[in-house]
């Protein structure tokens, strides 16, 4: 077969399980005495537990336990840093007897079935001394410590003070929250001393390593199985108490137990993106060249981590300029720990960054896009690295050609159409292109199927396919016929599903081990008595090949040979295995920084009469290398946009600072983007590829949709209505007059 | 969720006889009993009840209006030719409300005594006068942008969040019931009670009493009407403002003019003001705009929901426009 499978439009292996209802979710996995946990949930966002009162539960049917702080041993913490483990929160669940925030598991009821847990759970009294919840920023005091993030080039103060155009404005971004379809879950089941855990994860490496730590076993009496994934988004990085709740509680009623998070406590005990309050200062010139860049984010964090949203970062490379200062402090509140959320950091970023551009290109009547140009970085400046590939440029232009940029009328509110008022915007958008090490084993099988399995995930993303693809392209077996195997902690060692780097990562770990198989499979060929290339002198391997799953001399048609599998029934053989360990270039990744980027285009339609506003067009081109599967890839960024419109337009977790509740945590007042939300979306690959990353020039691109879709909006926002949306999400209130909720 | 006995009920004598909660489409009822708000002790399914068809009344094409079955579903009340050809405004009303799902369960009872979405309503861990009456009301000094401007008081600010009530409202329904005390029809308008200081009582019904259908006045020749429901997304959510306009025109002169208004109001808030700003004039944007101001004059506005005030304006004016150049239907 031809390489062709790499790059081409490809559906997901995995789809028909997936449509049919046949893929296994977590608590899909039926195990026999299966016991069902329903945590109680403090109803009080800063509280001292005075007293658990399980009596009455515990009475009821089918309750096997009730556990809390006071009646269980305490678990273990992570080991964190010391071990590269991670978990979401660093205290375990019942560690003390203090509530650091609303939705904290303060009890777990163990029942017979899900309908008694609930019950029980509901009957536990825990009585509080209560405490005054700080939630806004505004409650939290001042910033401990020194500042988390600190980085300086140049003079970014003094060039401020004496640059000839200034822009100094502060933007928002309130907390939001994943919200994948699947809520997280786990079944924990203890055999001896082993612990299964059937999880909904983005790494079951990881989950298995937080969960040996913190029930104090050894790593290898704990599997961690997760062979779907009702998607992430990044809170399925880490553990969190729900997982380590299943385990504790099979311990305790000694049969499988299994947590499922209820949609409520989505918001508050798996994190969440935390609220950012930054202040973005640019100096330029008066034609448009940066001088200053001066970025300062205060963002809080829980009571118990540590967790820094990453702003900054992106704000030190994206443009050419000089005198770059950035700093990050962190405050308190009692909230859950948050945690990456799709594009942690660089989207958060983005939104100032490039809406300051956008003010910037305002003040000096610069087509935004000329002002890009204008500080187009040609090398990292962060880094002082060349580029491994950058085609930026090309984003724009391709961009604003089909976008028909040209056409627009700068002037707010100046592009009527009937009723309405259009709006275009722009942004950049960049991701870093990371990649680790993997190992993958390849295994060519006597019944003319092949196998590839790896301890990584498919979160929904379309890796199931990806390794099929490769596997395919490298033995010529039809997709149909390779199995592929993730999701499980015992496989040979895979990356974590985050940072979108699993793709870039692992295509260089399957393609060796398929190389690997093959090649003893061609060895087999020239050795094995009954196979037609067999030689008394066995010396015919180097001059074979496997093309369309056959086997066959190298400068002869394929069909001049034999089906593969027949090499190995002639040697008796069950399967031939191939084994590959890759890792990362490093002298590369010394000489070259490794980003992609992209230009995103949207218009939005107001209509003042009604004070309504649409997105109406979306348009993203993308240079993030080689696209292994057009598919999976134009999914990945347009599903990222989608959630764009919601981060613009719609996303915002409230905070009642009476309690610390996020009073609208369900999904009629929690808004996320509906279908009549989302425009036909339209994305465009222009396609370098990155020899420098892999061998496949494939970089990640799960993130990168995502990172200029707010900024790009908020603008189009800005050029309709002639409002400055500086705290997302826009609401109608921000064009037609009264007071926003205070979230800061 | 307490624990609660269930019947169903095939008779509407036996479903009265039950003397429970009803439940009709499950999708409030059920809901608030999962979130412990609602606890009824009995449950008297009404689901089997011969209450689903909607026929014209007599007097030959819809010269008698039309009745509606209690247990008729919101979707097939939005797809009845009649509904969509006569009372555009309620068909239009009603499929912009909630989702397809939702709309598939809910009914015409229920939909019109389905409970306000107030997030301190729907969590017991709050104080709420409506819930639990004396108790205090934590929306006023809270998070209050979905709450009333409209007939607020004191002890209450939750709007009654029906889109299907506004639409009846405008087209001067009547509720029909039968309880413990006989038949009664009651009109649409008045149906509801203002919060008061008894926010726990959201209407006339008595306990028990069930309601078996809702007529609609017949449509009168030359009337155009019209719904428009504004929120932050494009489906699925409540309304932030919406305007339900029958408007009967002579030439350009409005001679009839039926107008209420949802997401505003603590209850479907029909508007006589508005309506006797408009009869006798022009369709003119100026009358328009004059009737808006007329509708929200007495606007009590919230911390954070003084812009529903200018919404439900914008929502009402071009309902007015909209309504004003449609084709006649039917
Ligand atoms: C997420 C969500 C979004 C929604 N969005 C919208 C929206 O945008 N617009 C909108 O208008 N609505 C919306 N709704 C509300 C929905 O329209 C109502 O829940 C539905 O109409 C209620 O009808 P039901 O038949 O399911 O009522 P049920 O839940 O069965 O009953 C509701 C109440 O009415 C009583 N009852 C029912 N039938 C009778 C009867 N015949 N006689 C006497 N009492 C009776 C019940 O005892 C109960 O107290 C939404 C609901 C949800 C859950």
């Amino acid at each position: 077969m031809s390489t062709s499978i790499i790059g081409a439009a490809v559906n997901r292996v995995d789809g028909p399980l997936k449509v049919s209802g046949k893929a296994q979710y977590a608590v899909d996995h039926t195990l026999e005495n299966l016991a069902y946990g329903v945590g109680v949930a403090s109803s009080v966002g800063n509280a001292r537990v005075v007293r658990v009162d399980a009596s009455e539960a515990e009475r009821m049917p089918g309750v096997l336990a009730v556990l809390y702080h006071g009646n269980t041993p305490p678990l273990y913490r992570p080991a964190e840093r010391l071990e590269h483990s991670r978990a979401g929160e660093i205290r375990p669940p019942f560690e003390d007897d203090q509530v650091y925030y609303y939705g904290q598991y303060v009890a777990l009821a163990i029942a017979k079935t899900l309908e008694q847990a609930t019950a029980a759970a509901e009957k536990v009294k825990v009585q509080y001394e209560v405490r005054k919840p700080a939630v806004l920023l505004s409650e939290a005091g001042k910033p401990e410590g020194p500042p988390r993030v600190h980085s300086s080039r140049g003079d970014a103060g003094g060039a401020y003070e004496s640059a000839a155009v200034k822009i100094d404005e502060t933007y928002t971004i309130p907390v939001e929250v994943h919200n994948p379809m699947e809520m997280h879950a786990a079944i924990a089941q203890w055999e001896g001393e082993k612990l299964t855990l059937y999880a909904t994860t983005q790494g079951v490496l990881n989950y298995r390593k937080v969960l040996a730590e913190v029930m104090g076993v050894p790593l290898e009496d704990v599997r961690v199985i997760s062979p779907f994934c009702g998607s992430g988004f990044g809170g399925k990085l880490f553990p969190w108490p729900e997982s380590m709740l299943a385990a504790l509680g099979a311990q305790h009623v000694k049969r499988p137990v299994r947590v499922q998070v209820p949609r409520s406590m989505m918001f508050t005990t798996v994190g969440h993106r935390p609220l950012t309050k930054q202040r973005m200062r640019l100096g330029a010139t008066t034609d448009g060249k940066l001088v200053s860049i001066q970025h300062d984010v205060e963002q809080p964090t829980s009571m118990v981590d540590e967790y820094v949203e990453y702003c900054t970062g992106v704000t030190t490379m994206l443009y050419d300029c000089a005198n770059v200062e950035t700093r990050q402090d962190l405050v308190r509140l009692n909230v859950g720990t948050p945690t990456p959320m799709r594009g942690p950091g660089i989207v958060p970023g983005m939104f100032p960054l490039e809406s300051a551009m956008d003010e910037l290109a305002v003040k000096l009547n610069m087509d935004p896009i000329a002002l890009r140009l204008k500080n187009y970085a040609e090398t990292d400046p962060s880094a002082n690295l060349p580029w491994s590939s950058k085609h930026l440029r090309e984003c724009y232009q391709r961009g604003a050609e089909k976008f028909g940029w040209a056409k627009r009328n700068p002037k707010a509110g100046s592009m009527r159409q009937g009723d309405e008022i259009l709006g275009w915007g722009m942004s950049t958008s960049t991701w870093h292109a990371g990649r680790g090490g993997a190992t993958v084993r390849v295994r060519l099988n006597a019944d003319g199927t092949a196998r590839a399995s790896c301890a990584t995930q498919d979160i929904g993303t379309g890796t199931y396919t990806i390794f099929a693809q490769v596997v395919s392209e490298k033995t010529g077996i039809v997709l149909d016929k390779i199995q592929v195997v993730l999701g499980d902690s015992t496989l040979p060692p895979g990356p974590m599903s985050g940072g979108s780097t699993v793709t870039a990562t692992v295509l260089p770990a399957i393609a060796k081990a398929a190389d690997q198989a093959v090649q003893r499979l061609l060895e087999a060929a020239a050795m094995t008595p009954g196979s037609p290339f067999f030689t008394e002198d066995r010396a015919n391997a180097p001059k074979l090949a496997m093309t369309s799953g056959w086997v066959h001399e190298a400068d002869k048609p394929y069909n001049s040979g034999v089906p593969f599998d027949e090499i190995l029934i002639a040697r008796r053989l069950a399967a031939l295995d191939g084994e590959a360990t890759t890792e990362p270039d490093r002298a590369a990744q010394e000489h070259y920084s490794f980003h992609s980027f992209g230009a995103q285009f949207m218009e939005v339609a107001w209509d003042p009469g009604i004070a309504r506003l649409r997105v109406t067009r979306a348009l993203t081109v993308i240079d993030a290398g080689k696209i292994i599967n057009k598919k999976a890839g134009t999914n990945q960024i347009l599903g990222a946009v989608a959630m764009g419109i919601g981060m613009a337009m719609f996303e915002e977790a409230i905070y009642d600072p009476r309690t610390g509740k996020p009073i609208n945590n369900n999904f009629a007042d929690y808004l996320v983007a509906t279908n009549a939300d989302v425009p036909r979306l339209e994305c465009d690959f222009i396609e370098y590829p990155d020899y420098y990353l892999n061998e496949y020039g494939a970089r990640g691109i799960g993130e990168i949709g995502l990172a200029g879709v707010a900024p790009a909006l908020t603008m189009a926002i800005y050029h309709a209505t002639g409002v400055r949306v500086r705290t997302l999400p826009f609401r109608v209130e921000d064009a037609i007059g009264g007071e926003r909720a205070t979230i800061v | 969720m307490q624990e609660f006995r269930y019947r169903q009920a095939k008779t509407v004598e036996s479903a009265l006889r039950a003397n429970g909660t009803y439940l009709a489409g499950g999708t409030t009822l059920v809901d608030l009993m999962k979130l412990n708000v609602l606890q009824p002790a009995l449950v008297v399914d009404v689901n089997p009840l011969p209450l689903a068809q909607v026929e014209a009344l007599p007097g030959g094409e819809l010269k008698g209006g039309l009745r509606i079955g209690a247990m008729v579903r919101n979707s097939d009340l939005a797809n009845h030719p009649a509904v969509k050809q006569n009372y555009t405004v309620l068909s239009e009303a009603l499929l912009s409300g909630a989702s397809p799902q939702l709309r598939n369960m809910a009914t015409t009872g229920g939909n019109l005594l389905q409970k306000t979405r107030c997030y301190y309503y729907r969590d017991t861990n709050y104080a709420c006068n409506k819930r639990q009456p004396g108790s205090g009301c934590p929306a006023i000094d809270g998070f209050n942008r979905i709450h009333a401007v409209l007939g607020g008081s004191a002890e209450c600010v939750a709007t009654h969040p029906s889109d299907m009530a506004v639409a009846m409202m405008a087209l001067e329904a009547t509720v029909h019931t039968q309880g413990p005390g006989g038949e009664r029809a009651i009109a649409l308008k008045d149906f509801y009670l203002l919060p008061g200081t008894t926010p726990e009582k959201e209407n006339v019904l008595e306990p028990g009493e069930l309601i078996t259908h809702v007529t609609l006045p017949a449509p009168e020749s030359g009337t155009r009407s019209h719904y428009l429901k504004l929120r932050d997304r494009a489906q699925y959510e409540f309304a932030l403002a919406s305007a339900a306009v029958v408007v009967r025109l002579h030439g350009r002169r409005m001679e009839r003019v039926r107008i209420a208004l949802g997401g505003v109001g603590t209850r479907p808030w029909r508007s006589a003001e508005a309506e006797r700003s408009l009869e006798g004039r022009e369709a003119t944007a100026e009358n328009f705009r004059k009737a808006a101001d007329a509708a929200m004059k007495d606007a009590k506005p919230l911390k954070y929901n003084s812009f529903k005030v200018e919404l439900a304006k914008k929502a009402l004016v071009r309902a007015l426009e909209t309504a004003a150049q449609t084709e006649q239907r039917g």
